[in-house]
């Protein structure tokens, strides 16, 4: 398109190259937008990792611990009353004195002993109930450090800033240099924080009352919400007849997969817990609420996957003389399975990440111990992020972001069976 | 005990698969004279046929008493109560029940009273006559169905219809669940509503600028007026609404037409999936990084241009609240795009028009219905959405257009209102349902006019 006169440009010239400049400008702003949108996304995992470094080691100190009969069986006779009875805080407390005899005003004294973690009772505990015989001896143990030393070890805590602002004082700080040049301080893998059911104190804390109650929730909406999803697909899509009903049916369940989730929270908190009574911060109340959740999900995956069953299976079937409830059950339910399965598993995926319903029906409140069964007061993942984020402790921003990679990685494990569960079943077909 | 009755439903359904089978083989053969006999179905149809009628009854009385147990037992225990002269004025008897409930009523002091030591003893014999009763009911079920099945099964018995027709029954029980769903949330909320409104006047709680929920306990208690003006609220869900809206719009629609029209297959390939990620992350993450790394960096940012910002502000929520919804935005405005012929854009851009000219003068344009149903459903996403603004917007109702300040929202509004109150009693829990249902059927107007707009304004072409 070049002018007929080289030397005397057209106006049709410029505004090409306008035009050029705009169309450039325009993809630069489309480009721009996907890379913000990703580079959020980044930034938030990043982020996340990068917080959840510190959960992975506990800082923990080697003390020679002289197992003092007096303090561990009081009864004397090594039996379980009388382990029970026995003060694990003392033999703990004095091997760690014995190393600073130097430190003697009753305040200081208490200071030296806020370094360790109140875990190291209960370590101290667990183990002498294990093995009783070692009593009277003197045992190296490994005990786990308060999360404030914790926070300093890792570099969290600036000993520049003054000595007022901070959860540790220039003391203590001393005292846990003078430690670790003795070579007894190290960073075991946190077990515990798996392992753990939830705690006040952050270096105690732990997911696995919460992963447990996760996994209890997702198995009631799984039993719920999969099978009445399937006969629902199954019903609408093959033998619902053409009428008023079904249109209703149908409109209703679209508009119920875009219902806010706090409004099911509205709906278990009025019916299951006020008017049938049913257990307040139980799994089986959240598993009901979520799985009349993730129910939509479900019917309209399972709809869409027996739509695509081409029809000449479910004709063929029909033509040497199956009943049309034969013909569905037999030959064209089994092909819609991998689309129904991908559809459950992504529904079921984000029910594990459901949070707003779930507080609503009270499993918000601080437990300890481990759910061991369906009506048993527990809390889930996202619950216990959401708990660990509002928590004052400083310890408690890596365990949150600790939680978040727990919660990812079950989420990218679910997102990936999908994914795998259409692909074997695709390479079949 | 009733736990492991669920556990035995199973083996009895194996059972009266079981026996329904051997029996139906037993009928097979041959009769006296030698003849053959046919049965009407296969084994396989009479034993179902006993299976149901096995299983089915069981299951039934399990689910009523799951159900209407504990009702029944509290009932129970309250008119015991109220028989027994024990309570005192200042002691009702759902208080004793909830504390028995709650096992207060076995620690020492307030609440070990006669009345609850009455009514413990009264709850735990209800208990035990209610599991005993489940129990016989579920096994005389179980058998009862069972013989019954048994000896309606001759050689005339068409066992595959009667299965047909009780699957057929059972799928459309299935897909009615999602219609009473739908319906339990209207009654309940309109109900809870209903009660709410017979405190507060409508005009009130719709028009009132004063929110400040708590009921005041003494009369001189500072800030806690029991006033339920929700504006001030709707305002707050606005604001943040507006600042997501005002992210994910633009960038929605420009991230969906780099997908649609500039990048290529094997870029469309990876970016989609990775962008809807965005939606698969639970909002309780966004929440928490909205919180603890979005809030501190917009308050540095604020401040060092010398704004005044809240610590919980509503331009974090709104900032990650519009992140997360880009993918809604996105994906349906990538549909919209795609759905436009590639006719209209070869006739555009034979006629000599840029790219860009041609989507923003007909691609857009064509596809615009979609995008505007894209928006609806972004913002009634928006409105819904809980973990986010409960995280990092705050609690103060503030009425104000500053993205710096602390707004609070509907949704906000509800659970702090609702979480940890064991009463649905007082002016303030109820009014977490009134706001419960103008977000109901907020989001429910902003999804029909979405679907209507989507269907109704689209531009036929073929």
């Amino acid at each position: 398109m070049s002018s007929p006169t080289p030397d005397a440009p057209l106006a049709a010239d410029g505004r090409l190259r306008r035009r050029y400049r705009q169309e450039r400008v325009f993809r630069a702003f489309a480009l721009a937008a996907i890379g913000f949108a990703l580079s959020a996304l980044a930034g938030l995992l990043v982020s996340i990792s990068y917080q959840s470094l510190s959960v992975i080691t506990q800082s923990s100190v080697e003390l020679d611990v002289v197992l003092d009969p007096d303090a561990l069986d009081p009864l004397g006779d090594g039996s379980a009353a009388s382990l029970a009875a026995a003060n694990y805080a003392k033999p703990v407390r004095s091997a760690l004195r014995a190393l600073f005899p130097e430190v003697r005003k009753r305040r200081e004294r208490k200071a030296l002993v806020r370094l360790l973690s109140d875990g190291a009772e209960y370590d101290l505990r667990a183990l002498m109930e294990a093995s009783p015989e070692l009593i009277g001896s003197t045992q190296t143990f490994v005990f786990p450090l308060s999360d404030d030393v914790d926070l300093f070890l890792k570099g969290s805590i600036d000993s520049e800033v003054d000595e007022a602002d901070r959860k540790i004082s220039d003391r203590q700080i001393g005292w846990v240099e003078t430690l670790d040049a003795q070579g007894r301080i190290s960073q075991p893998w946190n077990w515990r924080f798996l392992f753990a059911g939830d705690s006040r104190e952050p270096e105690l804390a732990g997911l696995q009352g919460a992963i447990r109650g996760s996994m209890l929730t997702l198995l009631i909406t799984f039993l719920l919400s999969f099978p009445i999803g399937v006969c629902a697909a199954v019903y609408l899509e093959e033998f619902a007849p053409k009428n008023r009903f079904t249109d209703v049916v149908e409109v209703n369940i679209n508009n119920l997969a875009a219902v806010p989730s706090i409004i099911f929270g509205l709906l278990g908190l009025a019916v299951f817990l006020n008017i049938f009574g049913m257990p307040r911060s139980a799994p089986l109340v959240g598993g009901v609420v979520l799985a009349l959740m993730t129910l939509p999900t479900i019917i309209i995956a399972g709809r869409a996957a027996l739509s695509a069953v081409p029809p000449s299976i479910r004709e063929a079937a029909l033509g040497v003389g199956a009943s049309p409830t034969q013909a569905v059950f037999h030959h064209v339910l089994p092909q819609a399975v991998p689309g129904i399965l991908t559809g459950t598993i992504i529904g079921m995926a984000r029910s594990l990440g459901e949070t707003a319903p779930l507080l609503m029906i009270g499993m918000v409140a601080f437990i300890a111990d481990l759910p061991t069964g369906v009506d048993d007061p527990s809390t889930v993942l996202p619950v216990q992020i959401f708990l660990w984020n509002d928590a004052p402790e400083r310890a408690f921003v890596a365990r949150t972001s600790g939680a978040i990679v727990v919660l990812l990685g079950f989420l990218i494990a679910m997102n990936a069976a999908a994914v795998w569960v259409r692909r074997r079943f695709e390479m079949r077909s | 005990m009733i736990g492991i009755l669920w556990l035995v439903l199973p083996l009895l359904a194996a059972a009266g698969f079981w026996a329904g089978r051997s029996r139906a083989r037993a009928l097979s053969g041959a009769d006296a004279d030698g003849h053959r006999i046919v049965l009407h179905s296969l084994p396989t149809h009479y034993a179902q046929y006993a299976l149901a009628w096995s299983a089915i009854p069981p299951l039934l009385i399990l689910v009523v008493s799951a159900l209407f147990g504990s009702i029944l037992v509290d009932g129970w225990v309250i008119a015991q109560l109220e028989a027994s002269g024990l309570l005192r004025e200042t002691l009702s008897s759902a208080d004793v029940l909830r504390d028995v409930h709650t096992g207060l009523a076995n620690t020492t002091g307030e609440n070990s009273s006669p009345p609850h030591t009455f009514a413990q003893n009264v709850l735990d014999r209800a208990r035990g006559v209610l599991n005993l009763g489940v129990t016989g009911f579920f096994f005389v079920g179980a058998g009862g169905g069972l013989w019954f099945a048994r000896s309606r099964m001759t050689t005339a018995l068409r066992a595959r219809n009667h299965v047909e027709r009780i699957v057929h029954v059972a799928l459309f029980l299935c897909s009615v669940v999602a219609v009473l769903t739908t319906i339990g949330i209207v009654v309940s909320l309109f109900f809870e509503a209903a009660r709410f409104f017979a405190l507060v006047s409508p005009a009130e709680f719709f028009l009132g600028t004063q929110w400040s929920p708590q009921t005041a306990l003494r009369a001189d208690q500072v800030g806690s007026s029991g006033a339920f003006g929700a504006v001030p609220i709707f305002a707050g869900t606005l604001l943040i609404t507006a600042i997501a809206m005002a992210i994910s719009g633009p960038i929605g629609l420009m991230a969906a037409i780099h997908l649609a029209f500039y990048a290529s297959a094997s870029a469309r390939a990876w970016m989609k999936p990775v962008l809807e990620l965005i939606a698969g992350i639970p909002t309780v993450v966004w929440g928490s990084f909205a919180a603890l790394t979005l809030g501190p960096q917009v308050r540095m940012i604020g401040e060092a241009l010398g704004l005044e910002v809240a610590s919980e502000s509503a331009l974090a929520a709104g900032l990650a609240m519009g992140v997360m919804i880009i993918p809604f935005v996105s994906s349906l405005s990538d549909d919209a795009l795609n759905a436009v012929p590639r006719s209209l854009r070869e006739a555009s851009l034979a006629m000599g028009a840029t790219e860009s000219e041609t989507i923003r003068k007909v691609m857009v344009p064509a596809a615009l219905p979609g995008i505007v149903g894209a928006f609806l459903l972004a913002v009634s996403r928006a409105i819904g959405e809980t973990m986010i603004v409960v995280m990092a917007a705050g609690l103060a109702a503030n009425m104000t257009a500053n993205p710096f300040a602390a707004v609070t929202t509907v949704t906000v509004q509800i659970l702090t209102l609702l979480v940890g109150d064991q009463e649905f009693d007082s002016a303030k829990t109820l009014a977490a349902f009134a706001l419960g249902l103008t977000l109901f059927f907020v989001t429910l107007c902003l999804n029909l006019v979405a679907l209507v707009v989507v269907r109704r304004f689209r531009e036929e072409y073929e």
